[in-house]
């Protein structure tokens, strides 16, 4: 499953070729991560952001592990403990923070990681199977953040499971029916507390799981690459390792230097004061918002203000989750040949100026007062958003023009390329 | 021209030095050594996270009042979530501990290593078997003292005199006597 000047792996001593015999996992790591992947030589810095959601991962699954050796899943006890962890346990104020900002870590980076499949198309055949499990995974990572906000128990998280689950409570006649079942009650209590840290220890694993399928899935084409161009022949490549562990070493250390400064000196800028209050079922906080990485989900829900056939709370629910579902069909509402946005002039234009802006509304929205003149400018950036995708991308994708692709990456590269003066055939469908 | 082809050649290799170090292999052990630190570093926090937090070690000390234990009674007390023997001596059993002869021990101990000066009579020792961490018999009234009168651990068959000295039985030590100082005439601190 890669170009055939792959290189392969040779054992250099006898353990090596024991193991490569008995149980060939060095062969798995070289050739997935090690000089035996050939990767397109003209990767920006926009594909770091795999691997440092990996880094990411790795990060929550064991400072979370940690957390749960100190923290009790009980109604009584829930807040008490997350205090006992901030100030009793060695180290724990340390763990616990960097859970914290290491989740809306793992969103930035998994955001970029999004958005430059978006610019570059990465979604486009033969890569469709990379983007749905993606999706899956986006989905995933979603359902285990927001379980993990209950667990301390402080008012954010007891109104957030409440407002959460309460969108179930949206669907006409099984909805109501559905929420106790998913609380085990009637409100928020001991019973959604044990079950959300359940869950919310298993499905880090799973998310796990669901990665290495997306990177199984990405090694069959390879990756892609800024021009959009396949890869041709060895020179549009290299070897995975030295050059891109060393740009992906490079690119980690500058975004743990950030995540330092958040851990150490503004640990809780990313949050809400009033999850320092304990869980309280008749006193809600004057703002009830989510964590700022679910807030262009929560703008689109709570932009739906009037009844239309459905009642309003029922659309705001099926328009939240469709501004997510409406990635696995993606693939097919582009139907560009080209890839990389540097090459479609209209499209470029509608992303830098009509999808990013929209984003980043929906992003200031989801944190804001649900008040005038908030909710109008909800609705229209719902409505750009849901444009865009349905409306837009099939159109401009149909009609535009693409300017002209580089022969091969290394045309691009290096500005020529022998074999395309020899004739060869011109730029093959990218 | 950078290397252009991904594959060094003799034309694309500087070496800047004669013995052939190049500068990429400098900033490479560099790099991979900052990284290695670093990583060290965070198993810090992972490893130390799991000794014994604030809470724990703020119940690390005990107070006892040893005025009301009549003499030959014993009382049991809690150090650090474990029990404690505190056991007020009659003279004859301090007779019997004193007419040992030490060197004959297992563990070598008198009396007088064991207890406090002015307070003879104060035994204050771990309720844990040195063996295998069973609670000894002895302590309450009725229970089982054991050949030698002290502390008979009932797991194993571990025999402690009345200096709870490890007599017989596979106990390798003496139970243990805590780090206490008596605070008053009547109060011992342990811990």
């Amino acid at each position: 499953m890669s170009f055939p000047w792959a290189r392969e792996y040779t054992p250099t001593n006898d353990f090596m070729k024991f193991m490569d015999e008995k149980l060939p996992l060095p062969r798995l790591v070289y050739n997935a991560v090690g000089a035996g992947y050939p990767v397109p030589r003209n990767l920006s810095y926009m594909w770091n952001f795999g691997v440092l959601a990996g880094f990411f991962l790795v990060v929550q699954i064991v400072t979370g592990v940690v957390l749960a050796m100190h923290y009790a899943a009980n109604a009584d006890v829930a807040f008490a403990t997350t205090e006992h962890i901030m100030r009793d346990v060695n180290w724990g104020w340390l763990m616990r923070y960097a859970h914290a900002n290491g989740a809306s870590f793992f969103f930035i980076v998994v955001y970029l990681h999004i958005f430059r499949g978006f610019f570059y198309s990465s979604y486009k055949a033969p890569r469709e199977m990379i983007w749905l499990l993606g999706v899956v995974l986006f989905l995933l990572m979603m359902a285990t953040a927001f379980m993990g906000y209950v667990l301390p128990w402080g008012q954010m998280s007891f109104w957030g499971a409440k407002v959460i689950t309460g969108l179930f409570g949206a669907i006409p006649v099984v909805g109501e029916p559905i929420q106790i079942w998913l609380l085990g009650g009637f409100a928020p209590d001991n019973a959604a507390l044990n079950r959300f840290f359940s869950l919310h220890f298993l499905l880090p694993f799973v998310i796990a799981g669901v990665v290495i399928l997306h990177i199984w899935a990405l090694h069959i084409p390879g990756s892609s690459n800024p021009t959009g161009v396949e890869v041709k022949k060895e020179s549009d490549t290299l070897p995975f390792h030295p050059y891109y562990t060393a740009k992906d070493g490079f690119g980690l250390g500058v975004v743990l230097i950030a995540f330092m400064a958040f851990v150490f000196f503004m640990p809780n800028a990313l949050g809400h004061p009033d999850n320092y209050i304990e869980a309280n079922s008749l006193s809600t906080p004057a703002l009830i918002v989510p964590e700022w990485y679910f807030y262009p989900f929560y703008a689109i829900l709570r932009a739906f203000t009037f009844d239309f056939i459905l009642p309003a709370k029922l659309w705001g629910v099926l328009a939240m989750f469709s501004s997510i579902l409406v990635w696995f069909i993606l693939p097919w509402l582009d139907r560009s040949p080209v890839r990389s946005g540097h090459y479609r002039p209209m499209f470029r234009k509608f992303f830098w100026f009509g999808l990013i802006p929209c984003m980043a509304a929906l992003f200031y929205l989801g944190g804001a007062h649900a008040e005038e003149p908030y909710i109008m400018l909800s609705q229209i950036a719902t409505a750009y958003y849901f444009l865009h995708f349905l409306v837009i991308l099939p159109i401009v994708s149909s009609i535009e023009k693409p300017e002209p692709l580089p022969f091969s990456i290394t045309e691009a590269v290096l500005g020529e390329d022998e074999d395309a003066q020899l004739g060869a055939s011109g730029p093959a469908s990218a | 021209m950078a290397d252009t082809t991904g594959t060094a050649t003799a034309d694309t290799v500087i070496t800047d030095g004669e013995d052939g170090v190049r500068r990429r292999d400098f900033i490479n052990i560099a790099a991979v050594g900052a990284a290695g630190v670093g990583g060290a570093t965070v198993l810090l926090p992972l490893i130390s996270q799991m000794a014994p937090s604030a809470d724990v070690l703020a119940e690390s000390s005990t107070e006892v009042d040893v005025s009301k234990i009549e003499a030959g009674q014993a009382i049991k007390a809690v150090f650090r979530k474990q029990p404690l023997f505190v056991k007020r001596l009659t003279a004859a059993e301090i007779a019997a501990a004193n007419d040992v002869d030490v060197s004959s021990l297992r563990d070598p101990q008198s009396l007088e290593e064991r207890t406090k000066e002015g307070h003879r009579d104060i035994l204050v020792t771990m309720g844990v078997c040195t063996h295998l961490g069973c609670v000894p018999l002895g302590a309450a009234e009725g229970e089982v003292k054991g050949e030698f009168g002290g502390y008979f651990c009932p797991c194993h068959g571990s025999q402690f005199d009345t200096a709870a000295r490890i007599r017989k039985g596979p106990a390798p030590t003496n139970l243990e006597v805590p780090v206490y100082e008596f605070t008053s005439e009547t109060v011992i601190t342990v811990g």
